[in-house]
């Protein structure tokens, strides 16, 4: 039930049958995403060195973006499977592409970049080994033809979410984005909201930060600000069955913003009269969390405490960030989380918040 | 207007009070002109005073009930908190205020012309003794600086380090680079010397965004976000090792809660585990920074539906680093016997509500 325990008495991750809700393919390259584009784009990508696009916010050929040891494992679906789904045992693991294509200020471009992006994972992931499952890229800078790509895979439930960067030029909650939503809610897609930066504002209040480090520590703030944003514009009340998920937030700031967000709501409800409950309650109902990393007190009971703050077992999804850097083994339960929720987090709460994800037990 | 008063109330600590966050107010718009000299009230006149704020006189995100209290407005007329006499019947005498420090709003750190903020800054300073300092003896007053020109904020500093009854110096947390930077170092300098905490308080407005993906559509957005410049703040001193290179440096993080704190503290800790080699500079833990330099003032005290939770939260932040404040006159007001629904030892409670503040400011 909680996996086989080895001789330290920790839980490891091989035996729940786990669904891995956060895994990251290599990026793509001109040559990958060529197939993909007509003629007009083929010929842009090559005459204005449209290649590489990694992220300066989400800067993956860095340190702590690299697992020691792994750092070829995410290069195709045959050694991603043997690196990573077969000796964990994943009967499942979502791939995250976080790349430029979410950050482009040529909206046009944002959208080939998704087209083609999403092709290509089809194609060379999920046509290869059938434990994987996509995360959609929509051109958030382009609504409609964000709508017209949801569409298009409604029928592919391989593809279980769609994902967007947490500092993207809008707050996501804003109108905006309402008919990406409605496109959504309809066809069952959840919303993966990842750390990235479209640099359109400064990653903090202040500014730019000198070190990574900073840069890194200041991303669990604007999940914040993006749960106030989505609750405070209505965006539950309009679209029900919307739930989403906060990849690689850190987790242990949410009570925090529940709280206060009940506070506030108390005395400023008039400002925003569609919120017609406590945040909290909103929260607790419609937003879920990737548990690596997990910003987390010592002590294990104090990690419970975390988790009574939340009031809710069900808001919390196994992930590894693989292939990137984090403490302990690949293999091992996270300690920071209590053994006893393995089988709720490692499956069943990841089953309740996809609807089009299906796996084999 | 008795039936606000709480006169009838027991008092909130035998022991006594002190508030770390009480707003003074002008009575009447212009009334810091008296304490400008002539070329800059002439220049408010004429050109008025440029902040990145979207309107003038008036916040982006309009307050509910103007943010106020609503039993907040003197008898004798003018805004809340803009008459000593009635903030003493309301606040001082019946919550047992035994010292309470003045956090001026609005006052230059953010203007644009930064000589102008220079000079708004020593007048507000110059307001704060001639209107409050000088007719209340509880009262200490906060060293509001331009820190976007460290050379003018040093001056200021050393201009009313002399005045016991200026107890810390002011800066915004909304500041045009990350506080930790360099070009900030000289306020630090000069707050380490006179042994004078840096005081951050919550600030409505600023040159960037209030979120890292634009500007928020709602008050109910910007209000928690507030604590998000301190965070930045707070890791930015840290990691630029302004706590190496001034180790008795006290800052105070001001009106952003606490619960967020130690979420904050565990995600330094982890992320510099991964990323130390990147900051070589710094010689001990995030966290031993904040054990010795890192003050939080209390208000708005997070309310868990379960008030047990606080409980938890008090443990992870350390009763040894807040510090009790009202927020007066403003609507999220906390009650000294209200705002810690949790058991507490008498040590702590005292500790919060007084000994911490009077251990720092030295106001004893």
């Amino acid at each position: 039930m909680l996996g086989v325990e080895q001789g330290s008495g920790q839980t490891v991750i091989a035996g729940l049958r786990a669904i891995d809700c956060d895994v990251h393919p290599r990026l793509p390259m001109e040559a990958d995403l060529s197939p993909y584009l007509d003629s007009y784009w083929r010929e842009m990508f090559d005459y204005r060195g449209i290649n590489r696009l990694e992220l300066m916010s989400y800067p993956v050929s860095t340190l702590p973006y690299r697992r020691p040891g792994y750092e070829k494992a995410a290069e195709d679906a045959a050694s991603l499977g043997k690196a990573l789904l077969d000796p964990l045992d994943l009967s499942a693991a979502i791939l995250n592409v976080i790349s430029g294509a979410h950050a482009a200020y040529d909206p046009y471009l944002a959208t080939v970049l998704c087209e083609a992006t999403n092709r290509w994972i089809a194609a060379e992931w999920l046509d290869v080994d059938p434990r994987l499952r996509g995360s959609l890229l929509v051109p958030f800078q382009n609504p409609e033809a964000a709508v017209r790509e949801i569409e298009k895979y409604a029928d592919d439930r391989r593809f279980v979410q769609v994902l967007t960067i947490v500092m993207g030029d809008h707050p996501l909650g804003q109108r905006i984005y309402w008919p990406i939503y409605e496109a959504m809610a309809r066809n069952g897609f959840v919303l993966g909201i990842h750390p990235g930066s479209s640099y359109r504002h400064a990653p903090t209040q202040c500014g730019f930060p000198s070190f990574r480090v900073e840069e890194m520590v200041g991303q669990s703030q604007v999940f914040a600000s993006q749960v106030a944003s989505l609750v405070a514009e209505g965006v539950f009340g309009k679209f029900p069955d919307l739930k989403v998920v906060l990849i690689e937030s850190g987790v242990s700031w949410l009570p925090g913003l529940m709280w206060r967000m009940s506070k506030d709501w108390k005395g400023a409800r008039i400002e925003v009269p569609w919120v017609q409950e406590p945040p909290a309650q909103v929260v607790a109902r419609h937003v879920r969390l990737t548990v690596q990393p997990f910003d987390s007190p010592l002590e294990a009971r104090e990690v419970e405490w975390i988790i009574e703050h939340l009031g809710s077992e069900d808001m919390l999804l196994f992930s590894t960030d693989f292939p990137h850097r984090h403490r302990g083994e690949l293999n091992d339960w996270p300690v920071m989380l209590p053994a006893r929720l393995a089988p709720k987090i490692a499956c069943d709460n990841v089953l309740a918040t996809y609807p089009r994800l299906e796996v084999r037990r | 207007m008795d039936a606000v008063l709480e006169t009838d109330h027991p008092a909130a600590s035998k022991a006594g009070v002190v508030d770390c966050d009480i707003h003074p107010a002008f009575s009447k718009p212009g009334e810091l002109a008296a304490f400008l000299p002539e070329r800059w009230k002439a220049h408010v006149r004429d050109f008025g005073m440029p902040t990145p704020n979207v309107y003038v006189g008036a916040l982006a995100y309009p307050r509910l009930a103007h943010g106020m209290r609503r039993d907040s407005y003197p008898p004798a007329g003018g805004p809340p908190a803009s008459d000593l006499s009635f903030m003493q019947e309301q606040l001082l005498n019946p919550l047992n205020i035994e010292f309470g420090i003045l956090q001026p709003l609005s006052t230059g750190h953010g203007t644009l012309n930064l000589e102008l903020g220079a000079a708004l800054c020593q007048a507000t300073n110059d307001w704060q003794i001639d209107k409050w300092l000088s007719k209340d003896a509880r009262l200490r007053g906060s060293i509001v600086v331009p820190q976007e020109d460290a050379a003018a904020s040093v001056r200021e500093i050393e201009r009313r380090a002399p005045d016991r009854r200026f107890v810390q110096i002011s800066v915004t947390p909304r500041s045009l680079e990350p506080l930790g930077r360099k070009r900030y170092w000289p306020i630090y300098e000069a707050a380490q010397h006179h042994e004078l905490p840096i005081s951050m308080h919550s600030a409505a407005y600023g040159a960037r965004a209030n979120t890292g993906a634009g500007w928020t559509s709602f008050y109910i957005e910007e209000h928690f976000a507030f604590s998000h410049a301190a965070q930045t703040n707070l890791a930015s001193m840290i990691f630029e090792g302004v706590f190496e290179a001034f180790p008795n440096l006290k800052v105070i993080l001001v009106e952003g809660g606490f619960a967020w704190f130690a979420p904050l503290i565990w995600r330094m800790e982890r992320e510099w585990e991964r990323m130390q080699a990147e900051v070589p500079h710094l010689k001990r833990r995030p966290t031993d920074y904040v054990r010795d330099c890192v003050y939080l003032t209390t208000q708005p005290v997070e309310e868990p539906p379960v008030n047990r939770h606080l409980s938890d939260i008090l443990r992870w932040v350390g009763t040894e680093r807040l510090l009790f404040s009202t927020d007066y006159p403003h609507w999220d007001f906390d009650h000294p016997d209200h705002a810690f629904k949790v058991p507490l030892t008498p040590q702590e409670r005292r500790a919060i509500l007084r000994d911490n503040a009077v251990k720092l400011f030295r106001l004893a």
